[in-house]
């Protein structure tokens, strides 16, 4: 058990650090704020192309969905360390730098994109194929029968981008590599390298509560939303 | 009385599963329609009957072109439809309400929104819609349950919400594929009048697709007797009693 000296001793060091942990923490708002709106943006379109270029729907196009479940496979499949690396090159060249919060922001959105198109397109396979059809036969363009696809689906939409926000921000911990920041990078820096326990297990609390507390919240919009 | 539908050597097949082939290997079609020719008078009630898998709903779904024929034309207040653009084909679909067994509405929109939207879609005034909202509801005697979501409905409230959904931008027809099989007698019963009241006093030709003989005997002024994709006859209905005269048809009206 810790003694209480042992404890105002840790609250101290964590005092100290008062000015990285806040850094941290902005560094890691930023990366999830810019990769989160970035990966709904791209992966909601490639999501809803994903669904409507498959079967049986009306954009139904066998090599249009092959390839486009190709390229969500082939970027799923790369391990994120290594999608970072292998970025680089791209994100110096649209960014003007390798390194840093922003770097980090674009690799964790081409991979919370693809992750969130799958996503995407298995909650619209779940609208009941009637609807599409009675939406058809009252003479909606396409366009009307997409916000119609995505408004029946948006309690299980509200979920998964709950699901995407979460996994971005644990993804984050690993952008920490290309000195993207935040919190995890922070952890392991300081808690795992120096030996700092107390740091480690502060942040394992901070990310605990901002998990759940994305959670919680996706959990109540999305009942709130669910009218079926 | 002019004719409102009219079908001419309509044909539709469909490509079965992967697990069913031809012997020489090749993907086997099944040919849900066999070339069919059928018009339908304006004002009319008139039935598609027969057996599951006699083509009855593929052949209403050829009227609205959600299924597009492999061949022949489909007439519709004189217009043909399989020479349409998709975008005029859009504008001939808002003369033609549907109501579906299932009743598809929409989960996440209220039963006035439901009825709305249809209206928004079909190019409604908007400072119309709200009135003409409310009227359809007072036909299907739904008023009181404008700001209710589907799943607090009952499913003879939600055909009702789908009737007044199809209607809402006065069609000429009204496509109805098998909107009692869902419900029970009693319920049944009421939809059947309002059905009959909206033809009666609209004067809305309606087509209505049914495996039920007692639906097609209260309802239907004609009736198609249907039989693996083929059109058997056209029969007469008098005097609530269907008027068959080849021995399938006589078969498939007595055995009920």
């Amino acid at each position: 058990m810790l003694t209480g000296a042992e404890l105002s001793a840790s609250i101290d060091k964590l005092f100290e650090l008062r000015k990285e942990i806040w850094k941290a923490f902005v560094d890691t708002f930023i990366m999830l704020g810019i990769s989160t709106t970035v990966a709904i943006l791209i992966g909601g379109l490639f999501g809803i192309f994903l669904f409507l270029s498959s079967d049986r729907q009306f954009l139904q196009n066998k090599s249009l969905y092959g390839v486009l479940g190709g390229i969500t496979n082939f970027m799923r499949a790369f391990p994120f360390v290594i999608l970072m690396i292998a970025m680089s090159p791209f994100t110096k060249a649209i960014v003007g730098t390798g390194i840093g919060p922003i770097a980090a922001s674009l690799v964790l959105a081409i991979a919370g994109s693809f992750y969130f198109a799958r996503l995407v397109e298995q909650n619209l396979r779940e609208v009941p194929r009637g609807i599409i059809e009675a939406t058809e036969s009252m003479g909606a363009s396409p366009f009307t029968i997409i916000k119609v696809l995505l408004n029946e689906a948006r309690s299980g939409l509200v979920l998964s981008v709950t699901i995407l926000c979460i996994s971005l921000l644990s993804y984050s911990a690993a952008a920490g590599m290309i000195g993207g920041g935040g919190l995890g990078d922070l952890a392991i820096r300081y808690g795992y390298y120096r030996y700092q326990t107390e740091v480690m297990v502060f942040i394992v609390i901070m990310l605990s509560i901002m998990v759940i507390s994305i959670q919680g919240l996706g959990n109540l919009l999305a009942t709130r939303l669910d009218k079926r | 009385m002019s004719d409102m539908i009219v079908l001419n050597d309509v044909t539709k097949s469909f490509l079965s599963d992967r697990s069913i082939k031809n012997k020489d290997g090749k993907p086997h079609w099944f040919t849900a329609v066999e070339p069919t020719s059928l018009s339908i008078q304006q004002g009319e009630i008139f039935g598609l009957m027969g057996y599951s898998g006699a083509g009855k709903s593929t052949l209403l779904r050829l009227i609205n072109m959600l299924e597009r024929p492999d061949s022949g034309q489909v007439i519709v207040d004189g217009t043909d439809l399989t020479q349409l653009s998709a975008s005029d084909l859009r504008i001939a679909r808002h003369n033609m309400g549907m109501i579906f067994q299932q009743f598809n509405l929409m989960s996440n929109r209220t039963v006035f929104d439901n009825v709305a939207f249809n209206l928004t879609v079909s190019g409604y005034p908007s400072r119309d819609i709200h009135k003409r909202v409310m009227d359809c509801l007072d036909i299907v005697d739904l008023t009181d349950r404008a700001s209710h979501y589907p799943a607090q409905l009952s499913g003879g409230q939600m055909q009702r919400v789908g009737i007044a959904r199809a209607i809402a931008p006065s069609p000429k027809v009204l496509l109805a594929d098998e909107p009692t099989s869902a419900l029970d007698p009693a319920t049944t019963r009421s939809l059947l009048t309002c059905l009959r009241d909206i033809n009666e006093q609209l004067g809305v030709t309606i087509v209505i697709v049914t495996h039920e003989m007692s639906v097609i005997r209260r309802l239907c002024h004609r009736a198609a007797l249907l039989h693996q994709g083929q059109l058997l006859e056209v029969a007469d209905i008098r005097d609530g009693l269907i008027q068959a005269t080849t021995p399938i048809g006589q078969g498939l009206v007595y055995e009920d």
